[in-house]
């Protein structure tokens, strides 16, 4: 019997290091936002929007930290799920997990039409293409105002009762509950897809891409995939946004929302996934305290900060990390005497 | 309005275009530094002009060449001690970078004049229309173009027949080889960085009128901005020159017989553009 227990334990422990399952401390990071639930009773809205903003900057993650695309122009695939879920809502499909997998859809069929745009364009055109997207997307859903309420957007939505049982009431405990339930989703899924076979391509495409066709990995289609991957997750992001605050707004599709994800996941750092995570809260976090005072100054020390990282931490809070922990190893292993497998200036 | 009209502003728009978003050509086209605070200065520009006419007294057409200075030293001091660190880094570090940038001057312009739109107060020979070969022209977009055109050809003959022009194509078509045969490329960024952010400026200044200024102007318009250069392509004056007029002429032309679309059709062309394009219409480099 405790045989068994043991051997479960260990075949769980080793999947769980190959990535194929949550380890000890995916699930030890995981009961944090359990315990905002009932440590912050009184803000769980932010709560749900730090994990909106979380899954969100984890689609960007999959496409810019692990395949090295970077987009200016992300929300296009955020709001059109929002706008897609809004919509279906608005006309009589109130169903919310229906609603969400037809906003993964939509913004995946969004994004593989305009992947290849983008795959095939090269650095500064590349930027100015996604830039370009996010544009039009925003300038089409202010136009066709019959369709989304132009500035006005969609309000009043009324998704009906989770599962058939679950009302969304105004203390936003069922939101808060759902969008952990789909986060967590989203993040496994992004977990396996990383440690997978395509994620190595992915991060053998960021180093050196010219290399990889070589190795008989097809650059294009890896991107295009990835791409199309990385706009399913943002358009869940924008659905659960459109759901749980029963509002869509023009703002969702807006430059302002992609280049606040691009810094959240800057903050956080970029190809760790955890990162993303740990930028959108920092993030929102320091939001709420800074534009107390007025929204410009927070304004101000969000452009600070952004300069700081870029000049002083490239890699962000978990990049700083890391280095720290590089640091105080490299000073515990130089009390050892040194041994020849360790190269010299490893861990920069 | 008949299409001459929408052609003659079209290309009064397209100048202006030019002028702010000659500097980012070259910031682009020379070190490969993605400039995203570009609307930062000549928004700088246009703050500055204001704040002149209105707490000093100067008149409008007077600050033009404060500003043109002020723009020069500060391009200067901020390719000093800020840009020259990111020449080596990532895209991504650019852009974040600058956004910060952007982020801060949007915030300090907002502290110091609010989210309200600015005015300049024109001379009076500027406003209203002249009559030229029966048509009516706005005078100031008249003014507007003959500064440009003057700023233009004396831009094309300092490039073309001074030693410092010579300097500068010679670094905008390989720095490499040009660093090793004594040119101070550093030195001609600088200062090339220097002459974009004034033109930048002035022409912050300059569309006051056309464009409005808000703290919003550094977002807005840097879209506007950074289209003209990559449709153009980076680093080449003619390039600019081009897709600011192709830009301007569209941007006017749907504004005018298809309100309905509004900006649609400039980002559409842009993509369009970029697709066929990817160096720019006349890019130097893929």
């Amino acid at each position: 019997m405790r045989g068994s227990v043991v051997r479960a334990w260990q075949r769980w422990r080793s999947r769980a290091a190959r990535g194929a399952l949550l380890g000890p401390l995916d699930v030890g990071l995981w009961t944090l936002p359990l315990a905002g639930y009932f440590v912050f009773p009184d803000y769980l809205v932010l709560g749900s929007q730090m994990l909106i903003a979380g899954l969100f900057a984890l689609s960007l993650d999959l496409c810019l930290g692990y395949a090295g695309v970077v987009s200016l122009g992300h929300a296009a695939f955020f709001g059109t799920g929002a706008y897609t879920a809004g919509l279906l809502a608005l006309h009589g499909w109130q169903e919310p997990l229906s609603g969400l997998a037809a906003a993964a859809g939509m913004a995946a069929l969004v994004g593989y039409s305009t992947s290849f745009l983008v795959v095939d364009a090269r650095g500064l055109s590349r930027l100015m293409v996604t830039l370009g997207i996010g544009l039009l997307l925003h300038e089409v859903a202010n136009r066709a105002s019959s369709v989304t309420g132009g500035t006005d957007g969609l309000s009043g939505l009324e998704p009906s009762a989770l599962l058939g049982h679950f009302r969304f009431e105004l203390s936003g405990k069922t939101a808060y509950v759902y969008c952990a339930g789909v986060g967590l989703s989203g993040f496994v899924l992004a977990r396996r897809v990383v440690q997978s076979p395509f994620g190595l391509a992915l991060r053998g495409v960021r180093e050196n891409a010219s290399r990889m066709p070589a190795l008989g990995v097809p650059v294009r289609r890896r991107l295009i995939a990835v791409y199309t991957l990385a706009a399913a997750l943002a358009g869940v992001a924008g659905a659960l946004s459109a759901q749980t605050t029963a509002f869509v707004g023009l703002e969702s599709l807006g430059f302002e929302r992609s280049a606040s994800v691009l810094i959240m996941l800057v903050l956080g750092g970029t190809g760790r996934l955890y990162g993303a995570w740990l930028g959108s809260c920092a993030f929102l976090l320091l939001q709420q305290l800074l534009s107390e005072q007025s929204p410009a100054f927070w304004q101000f020390w969000l452009g600070l900060l952004v300069v700081g990282i870029s000049l002083f931490a490239r890699g962000g809070l978990l990049g700083v990390f890391a280095q720290l922990r590089a640091a105080l190893g490299a000073r515990r292993s130089r009390r050892r005497p040194p041994t020849s497998a360790e190269a010299p200036g490893h861990g920069a | 309005m008949g299409i001459l009209g929408v052609v003659f502003d079209g290309i009064a728009y397209g100048s202006l275009l030019f002028l702010i978003s000659v500097g980012l050509s070259v910031t682009l086209g020379l070190m490969n530094v993605v400039n995203l605070a570009h609307g930062a200065f000549a928004m700088f520009g246009g703050y500055l002009s204001v704040w002149l006419t209105a707490s000093w007294g100067v008149p409008f057409l007077g600050t033009l060449p404060l500003v043109l200075g002020a723009g020069a030293i500060v391009g200067a001091v901020a390719e000093r001690l800020l840009y020259r660190r990111l020449y080596a880094a990532s895209h991504l570090d650019q852009v974040l970078f600058t956004i910060g940038l952007t982020f801060m001057a949007v915030a300090t312009a907002t502290f110091f004049w609010g989210p309200t739109q600015q005015r300049v107060a024109l001379p009076e020979f500027l406003r209203g229309q002249v009559e030229v070969f029966g048509l009516g022209l706005g005078a100031y977009r008249l003014f507007l173009v003959g500064i440009v055109i003057v700023i233009t050809l004396a831009l094309g003959a300092w490039i073309e027949h001074t030693r410092y022009g010579a300097q500068l194509r010679a670094a905008v078509d390989n720095p490499q080889v040009s660093a090793g045969l004594g040119i101070p490329v550093h030195r001609v960024f600088s200062a090339a960085f220097a002459l974009g952010s004034a033109l930048g400026a002035l022409g912050g200044a300059l569309g006051i009128e056309l464009l409005g200024l808000d703290p919003n102007f550094a977002f807005e318009y840097l879209v506007y901005f950074l289209l003209v250069v990559s449709v153009g392509g980076a680093g080449s004056m003619r390039g600019t020159a081009l897709g600011a007029l192709v830009l301007g002429l569209s941007d006017v032309a749907g504004k005018y017989y298809v309100p309905e679309l509004g900006g649609f059709i400039i980002y559409a062309l842009m993509i369009v553009l970029l697709s066929l394009f990817p160096a720019g219409l006349r890019g130097r480099r893929a």
